[in-house]
């Protein structure tokens, strides 16, 4: 059997990011394993900008952005296999794979890192009625269709779901020629970024209709039609308040689910918010040895974020193998999230082994306005930073500062919570 | 006088900007919560401006299109025009990313360059 | 050329029709309206094989579901598709309907239904413990299974043409009479064909097909179920098929495992005018949701990954029409085949084709395939078989469809074999390719690379499932390629 010190399972953003981290922490035998024929996971077919402002000071495309992990994974000389598949991880930590040229793969690991990323909510988790023609797709099926394959999936377009694949696929089929007649979002906000709806959506004069569903679709071979309606608070449509679009494609950007399969059937516990890994400090998952990283961890507003986590990941999983990690010390502290905190990433902290300053990140459940994220140890509150605004498509932080909770052994939990103006 | 009516793209507050402006003069922004709404609304009614990324047709190489946006920002009504001519380019594998793939892009001083590599088809 | 037999419809009956009268010196020829065989109710039912306990005792529908279900075992080793005896249960929720569940016992036992018991709630939620609560009784029926509907629907169309049956797709019969020999002529869209006899398997249509021909008219509505499907994850929520007690308009939602290891809910039954219409409604798709749980318990509706509707083809009188038409000679109906038309399925292929060569007494082939190799799956394979298979051929270390974990030489095979695949559709139904909880979101573009490649197709006309269902539209940018 072939024996790595570290195997990452994919090899986009999270995965390079962890690669060249671990790397440079000394390991030598990495080992990525991507199961498409390139580098660069997702990245590839967002041809938009945007990406990099944080990190690289300037505004990217994801190609751009993937491109220069991808430089630096070639300058590092770190191994790794296209169109590789992996069907398996044990949880002592054996990888077992599959590709064309060698077949089955059995990779003993001295550390592996999750980074195989999300996929996307098909209509069928939805319940939308209607017909199931051709030209409905998945806002990322399209993109890919377009951007890589070079192919039109229609004309005339709707869209269901105002997350940021959704409105930027507005702009791209736009941009390629195409009339999108309407973006029709279920919530009463959208879950994409305020940048987007304007140079995506009103740049066009595309409208977007909040608080609104799809409540049929027409066509029984190709699409022909969708019927869009408002819906109530309690999300049913409102009878009454139907109209129809004629359009050939209907595309769905409904939200993205971490691809957690795999980690599964490892035996890794699954975080039921986040639907990715419950992690500790050092983006370790309930398997020693096993980290975890990007997407497939809880899905993420900005690439940024996922090359800064998975970096850490990849020390992590370095002094693993190195035996340097650090033994826990058994003192764990949960977090809690509450009040319309959703979850947090990592769920655990064990002081001696975290950093100095540890970013904890989270996501909201509604649009607060003039509210305050508030962190509490055990029943103190030590910390609240007032927010103009926190809404559920942005990903929030905290840091957690060592030398405090080293300096408090009375605290068990520390619970992240939402406090509005008026309250408590 | 006149008056118009913006989205700030600053952060997700997207405060609602009115924009009073004299000519091409502005004369007062309302409605934002922080200077960066103030700035964001002076230049985009006198001086839109958007980076445009797409896909060029390329030949001979491992994919049949390039990724490829303007190497800076171009005016917002150049948008279409510049769409234009980058809908009939076609180029010729290998390019790598940050090649020129159009020179001076429908006039507007821009150069269309490549944000990916394409090797020649094995 | 003048065919002997000439079948209207590729579905499951008919491509059963088809293989037991392949065993015989006949021209036969399957014509179907759509691009593949099993396009219609055949793909989109409970794929349940029933025990038979809910037909009436002495029909035709007793006695071909009795038949069916006994057959399938070794049917489906002959012709490699999967089948599963998991057993049913239905439940009695009410103890005023105890009386109804022990005359669904008795009846199944005046059937000849083996292993019948009714179970003590005790017992019943011991089998399976997500019952309802409100559990007070349960018949067990052992004998009960579930099959791929598509598996068995295309194996016994793949054996009949590999036993020289010819199929015609987008073939839709338009007129049908008989010349004065007695030759049939039927016009389609695809030219005309002449047959000494004809059989009639067009499922919801098979009313129209009848009309024809007969001043006998008979009546087909077709009554609309809407289902869902929930992920992997859920498949083992139950593990028997879960039945509420029957009513006038069916056996009601079942709750089930599928043989493929998701979970089936549904279905409703709704009687609808238009034979085309297999739109889900919103009202329905609830309707599923809230009768479901009446008898099951804690149903992990998140995980649902699909919806769909099916039609069942409900003649007037439910009952199975299996004979030749009175006014019309040679010409013979297999109509009304609503459930338990897929269990009743392999039975009704062995009743029609004894009933044909009694009338016509063909010889028999002595060279007669009795069974059929499915498409390999990759998974049942040791790792080092697996290895060696890849090393023969690298397609089976590709995975294209990660979901389900189908390689790209089960999508070449399932092209390539008699009948292969031309659509998305196509592929997912052979394969399970796009079958998965991200409903083809990842493996479409590949999947449809694959067939342009090997059917020398441009992208533009590869479809979802024939006709008009084409995928893509053109290609971007306005230059000469």
């Amino acid at each position: 059997m072939m024996k790595k010190g570290i195997v990452i399972i994919g090899g986009g953003p999270a995965g390079l990011a962890a690669a060249a981290a671990a790397r440079k922490k000394g390991v030598q035998d990495i080992l990525i394993l991507e199961r498409d024929a390139e580098l660069g996971g997702i990245l590839n077919q967002c041809i938009h900008n945007g990406f990099g402002l944080r990190r690289f000071k300037e505004e990217l495309t994801g190609p751009e952005y993937a491109g220069r992990f991808i430089d630096e994974i070639k300058a590092l000389g770190i191994e790794y296999k296209l169109g590789t598949m992996v069907m398996d991880i044990s949880k002592d930590r054996v990888v077992t794979a599959m590709n064309r040229e060698e077949g089955i793969l059995q990779i003993h690991a001295g550390a592996v890192i999750l980074a195989m990323g999300c996929r996307e909510r098909p209509r069928g988790a939805l319940n939308i009625p209607g017909y199931r023609p051709a030209g409905i797709f998945s806002a990322g099926t399209a993109q890919r269709l377009v951007n890589i394959e070079g192919y039109m999936p229609g004309r005339e377009v709707v869209i269901l779901g105002s997350g940021d694949i959704g409105l930027i696929m507005a702009r791209r089929m736009t941009l390629e020629g195409a009339k999108v007649k309407v973006v029709a979002e279920l919530m009463p906000y959208s879950g994409g970024l305020k940048r987007n709806i304007v140079q995506c959506l009103d740049d066009f004069g595309i409208p977007l209709k909040l608080s609104h569903t799809v409540v049929d679709i027409e066509g029984k071979e190709h699409i022909t039609a969708v019927t869009i309606a408002e819906v109530g608070p309690d999300r049913k449509p409102i009878p009454g308040t139907e109209e129809r679009y004629t359009c050939d494609t209907l595309l769905l950007s409904v939200g993205l689910i971490p691809e957690n399969e795999l980690s599964r059937s490892a035996g890794v516990e699954i975080n039921a918010v986040t639907n990715g890994p419950v992690v500790n400090e050092s983006m370790e998952t309930s398997i020693p040895g096993v980290f975890a990283c990007g997407n497939v961890l809880h899905v993420h507003d900005l690439v940024d974020f996922v090359s800064e986590e998975a970096e850490r990941a990849g020390q992590n999983a370095a002094e693993y193998v190195q035996g340097e990690l650090g033994e826990e010390s058994g003192r764990v502290i949960a977090l809690k999230a509450q009040d319309g905190v959703r979850y947090t990433v990592p769920s655990t902290v064990d002081p001696s082994r975290m950093p100095d300053n540890l970013t904890v990140r989270f996501r909201v459940g509604a649009v607060y306005r003039n509210a305050a994220v508030c962190v509490y140890y055990g029943q103190d509150k030590v910390k609240s930073y007032p927010k103009r605004i926190l809404a559920p498509g942005e990903m929030e932080q905290i840091i957690l500062q060592k030398a405090e909770l080293e300096a408090r052994e009375d605290v068990k939990e520390i619970t992240i919570c939402i406090e509005e103006e008026g309250a408590k | 006088m006149e008056e118009r009516f913006l989205t700030c793209i600053g952060c997700p507050m997207g405060c609602q900007l009115t924009v009073t402006m004299e000519g091409t003069e502005v004369l007062s922004v309302l409605g934002n919560t922080c200077p960066r709404g103030d700035i964001y609304a002076r230049k985009e009614v006198t001086n839109p401006t958007r980076i445009v990324t797409s896909t060029i047709a390329i030949t001979g190489g491992d994919k049949e299109r390039i990724s490829c946006k303007t190497a800076s920002d171009i005016p917002k009504n150049k948008i279409f025009d510049v769409m234009k001519e980058i809908n009939h380019a076609v180029v010729r594998a290998p390019k790598k990313r940050g090649d020129i793939l159009i020179e001076n892009v429908a006039g507007t001083g821009v150069n269309v360059i490549a944000t990916r590599d394409i090797a020649v088809k094995s | 050329m003048i065919y002997d037999v000439v079948i209207i419809g590729a579905g499951v009956s008919g491509s059963a029709i088809a293989r037991e009268l392949s065993r015989y010196k006949a021209e036969i020829c399957v014509l179907e309206k759509d691009e593949d065989v099993c396009c219609g109710t055949s793909k989109a039912n409970s794929a349940i094989v029933h025990a038979g306990y809910d037909c009436k005792p002495g029909t035709m529908m007793a006695r071909m579901n009795l038949r069916g279900n006994e057959m399938m075992e070794q049917l489906s080793k002959d012709l490699d598709f999967p089948f599963r005896r998991n057993g049913s249960l239905v439940i009695c929720l009410d103890k005023n309907r105890l009386d109804a569940l022990q005359k669904l016992y008795e009846q199944g036992l005046a059937n000849g239904v083996p292993g019948l018991k009714i179970l003590g709630r005790k017992e019943a939620l011991e089998m399976e413990p997500n019952l309802s609560e409100n559990t007070v009784a349960a018949l067990y029926a052992p004998s009960a299974g579930i099959v791929c509907p598509f598996g068995l629907n295309i194996a016994m169309a793949e054996n009949a043409k590999e036993n020289g049956v010819d199929f015609f797709f987008h073939t839709k019969v338009e007129e049908i009479h008989a010349d004065e020999e007695g030759i049939w002529h039927i016009r389609t869209c695809n030219g005309e064909y002449r047959t000494r006899s004809v059989v009639n398997a067009a499922g919801v249509y098979a009313d129209r097909i009848h009309n024809m021909v007969s001043r006998e008219k008979i009546h087909i509505t077709a009554r609309r179920g809407d289902y869902l499907l929930l992920d992997h994850e859920a498949g083992d929520h139950v593990s028997h098929t879960i039945f509420p007690q029957p009513t006038n308009l069916g056996k009601g939602v079942l709750v089930a495992p599928t043989i493929h290891g998701n979970l089936i809910v549904g279905p409703t039954a709704t009687d609808i005018g238009d034979k085309e219409s297999t739109a889900t409604t919103q009202e329905e798709l609830d309707e599923v949701v809230s009768n479901a749980g009446m008898s099951v318990r804690n149903l992990p509706l998140r995980k649902v990954i699909t919806s769909f509707a099916g039609l069942r083809a409900h003649e007037d009188h439910h009952e199975f029409i299996l004979k030749e038409i009175a006014d019309a000679p040679a010409f013979f109906d297999c109509a009304g085949i609503e459930s338990p038309g897929l269990t009743s399925a392999p039975a009704i292929g062995e009743y029609m084709a004894e009933m044909l060569e009694e009338r016509f007494r063909w010889e028999k082939k002595a060279d007669w395939k009795t069974t059929r190799k499915g498409i390999l799956d990759p998974k049942k394979l040791s790792l080092e078989e697996r290895s060696r298979l890849i090393r023969e051929n690298p397609a089976y270390g590709q995975i294209i469809c990660r979901c389900e974990s189908v390689t790209e030489g089960e999508i070449l095979d399932a092209i390539h074999r008699p009948l292969g695949a031309r659509s998305l559709d196509g592929i997912k139904r052979r394969t399970r390719a796009g079958m998965g909880r991200c409903q083809a979101g990842f493996c479409s573009p590949k999947v449809m690379d694959i067939l342009a490649r090997e059917l020398g197709l441009p992208l533009e006309k590869i479809t979802k499932s024939g006709g008009k269902s084409n995928i893509v539209l053109e290609r971007t940018k306005e230059v000469r390629e």
